[in-house]
């Protein structure tokens, strides 16, 4: 808030460049916006930075299998820098790609949810009356239950598999979209600019979609991110209990779940690593999210 | 307020035969329980004998007509692998999670509130910076992988390479007390051990919870005029925040430890699948992973109940603590 508060510069700033400039200045903001950067390059990258393919089983090699951080491969050509899985994997190439599933999941998981969310929200309040307390029932009832108990009871239905995954994600993320987006309408709707807009006889869709919409993306956008982070953490979490990707195709929550069973014997990397990577992914979307909230509030665009 | 808990409870029934015919038409759809349960030389008429002991011969339809019949009776059928009612397998294990579910209460709440309270009472204070984003951490890091590090240091790593370091259990629920029929671990020294790691593990995410939560609160409560006017009487600080300011913090503390509660019962699944903690999480699991339809069905039952009655419960707590909700809805 001080920061409103300073003599403003004598350039003017568009709104963008206000909210760029404000974010960076949050040193902790920016260094989560450096660790999702850094997550999303490692997992674009994954093909091209990685020394293995751990989806290869033929490159793999037993003899290598539960090697502490550090050792030379048994042919000499790789290091494993984070030391190898039960079945000789790489870490560091299994963490690489793994990041990948985690983040394809929650991204396109997220979006899906909030897409549905922002449809239902605002239909929800334009329409008003009893489509709105019909909906908004619904999406009461979606959230008084833990996200993890649905997700869990949905693949139990479903079973394994990615595609599998983000049908339970979006199912139980809707809900929160549709009652922030619903919130975030119903002040829109009785400003002037609504008014306007019907009085010039638009069509219902086009007032909602076109102008009352952009209105409530603020908002949206810092739900989206804490969400976001969350669906990461479930995704994680429901492949550890088994019932999320399956074996082929391991995210960091199965990875983690991978090394459990060796703990106790003291091969600490094989879950260590891959839950690490699973953190920095999960703090820098909290640390820009959160900030992102301060810069985003109504009370800060003037 | 008679007619608000009505509607509110005819509400709560709708949602359970919703859900009951959701996760009964869910369940039937995967899998053969039979070929789960029934080694895989048994021949076909054996296996037919199996089908038609356990209903599965009949249409859909009459299956969940059955278990609504037998449900309204509190009989969830039998657990294809146990033998045991599902009711009663469910029930002797709810204890341990309830267990569970309030030691990480009463962690998260003795170590988030005077956090919180503190941050929010000198915001700008290195100490204070510390604890939020140390809050951020508690949501941030994810759970299960905490808990496994708990292991790995407190159960391995820590006793192998300090000499004379206690090693603490990192599976079951030790040595427990029967009281009245139910088993207990916190009442002995082994049992308390057993429940350190699970409750540490899963009061983390809530004590960041109300650490945030008791800290906005605290920075809302501490402007108002009656903290002022407090001030100006001259009542010693700890008066101020022990009395009158802590008194306001508590309602929303209150409102969301209760719907944290749930959550955390939920959250246990997790818990005890790490900690090999015996409690409905972990029965759950297995269930699902083995297919035992009846005891998934029975414990959804069971949950969606339990999640309704406690939202109930939370709201009439908050209008025996916040007098203004009684006077709205008389009100109203």
């Amino acid at each position: 808030m001080t920061v409103a508060l300073e003599p403003v510069a004598a350039k003017p700033q568009t709104p963008f460049q206000r909210i760029v400039s404000d974010f960076c200045e949050n040193r902790l903001a920016v260094f989560g916006l450096v660790l999702v950067v850094l997550s999303i390059f490692v997992a674009a990258a994954a093909p091209l930075i990685s020394t293995q393919n751990p989806f290869d089983i033929a490159g793999l090699d037993l003899l290598d299998a539960k090697s502490p951080p550090g050792t030379m491969s048994s042919d000499g050509k790789i290091t494993y820098w984070l030391g190898t899985d039960g079945q000789a994997r790489d870490m560091m190439s299994a963490i690489f790609y793994g990041m990948r599933i985690s983040l394809f999941v929650g991204f396109v998981s997220v979006l899906a949810a909030l897409a549905i969310g922002v449809v239902v929200g605002l239909v929800a309040a334009y329409a008003g009356g009893r489509t709105d307390a019909f909906l908004m029932r619904i999406v009461d009832i979606m959230l008084s239950f833990p996200a993890i108990l649905v997700a869990l009871i949905l693949l139990s239905v479903l079973g394994k598999g990615i595609d599998k995954v983000l049908i339970a994600l979006i199912l139980v993320q809707w809900a929160y979209f549709a009652r922030a987006a619903r919130g975030a309408a119903l002040v829109e709707r009785n400003k002037e600019y609504v008014e306007a807009a019907t009085c010039l006889a638009l069509p219902p869709w086009r007032i909602v979609f076109r102008h009352m919409l952009p209105n409530c993306m603020p908002s949206l956008i810092v739900i989206a991110t804490i969400t976001l982070a969350r669906a990461i953490a479930l995704e994680a979490t429901l492949s550890f209990l088994g019932v999320g990707v399956p074996v082929t195709q391991p995210s960091l929550g199965m990875l983690i779940s991978n090394g459990f069973e060796f703990l106790l014997s003291g091969s600490y990397w094989i879950s260590f690593f891959p839950g690490v990577a699973l953190a920095i992914a999960i703090i820098g979307i909290n640390l820009a999210g959160d900030h992102l909230r301060d810069v985003l509030n109504p009370r800060n665009l003037r | 307020m008679i007619v608000y808990i009505i509607r509110r409870l005819m509400q709560a029934a709708l949602v359970m035969v919703v859900m009951s015919v959701l996760v009964f038409a869910g369940i039937y759809l995967i899998g053969d329980p039979v070929l789960m349960m029934i080694s895989p030389d048994a021949s076909e008429l054996e296996r037919e004998a199996v089908r038609k002991a356990l209903h599965l011969d009949l249409p859909m339809w009459q299956q969940y007509l059955l278990f609504v019949n037998d449900a309204l009776h509190g009989n969830f059928g039998k657990s294809f692998l146990a033998g045991q009612p599902a009711m009663g397998l469910i029930f002797e294990r709810f204890p341990a999670t309830l267990e569970l579910a309030f030691a990480s209460l009463v962690l998260s709440l003795a170590i988030g509130l005077p956090l919180g309270v503190y941050a929010g009472l000198r915001p700008h204070t290195a100490g204070s910076k510390t604890i939020m984003t140390g809050s951020i951490l508690g949501f941030s890091l994810p759970n299960f992988w905490v808990g496994l590090m708990l292991i790995m240091v407190f159960a391995v790593l820590l006793p192998d390479l300090v000499p004379g370091w206690p090693r603490l259990p990192a599976s079951g629920r030790g040595a427990t007390v029967d009281v009245l029929g139910v088993k207990l671990s916190f009442l002995t020294g082994d049992g308390l051990l057993h429940l350190l790691l699970p409750a540490v593990t899963l009061s983390l995410y809530k004590g960041a919870l109300i650490v945030r939560l008791a800290r906005a609160t605290a920075r809302e409560v501490l402007p108002m005029d009656y903290v002022k006017f407090a001030r100006a009487k001259g009542l010693s600080e700890r008066r101020i925040v022990g009395v009158h300011v802590l008194k306001n913090i508590m309602i929303p503390i209150a409102t969301v430890s209760g719907l944290e509660f749930g959550q955390t019962v939920a959250f246990a699944v997790v818990t005890e699948t790490i900690f090999s903690w015996p409690g409905v999480g972990k029965l759950l699991i297995d269930s699902i992973l083995l297919l035992d339809r009846p005891v998934v069905v029975a414990y959804l039952v069971i949950i969606v109940f339990f999640f309704v009655a406690l939202n109930l419960v939370v709201d009439l707590l908050y209008s025996v603590l916040d007098p203004r909700v009684r006077l709205e809805s008389r009100a109203t």
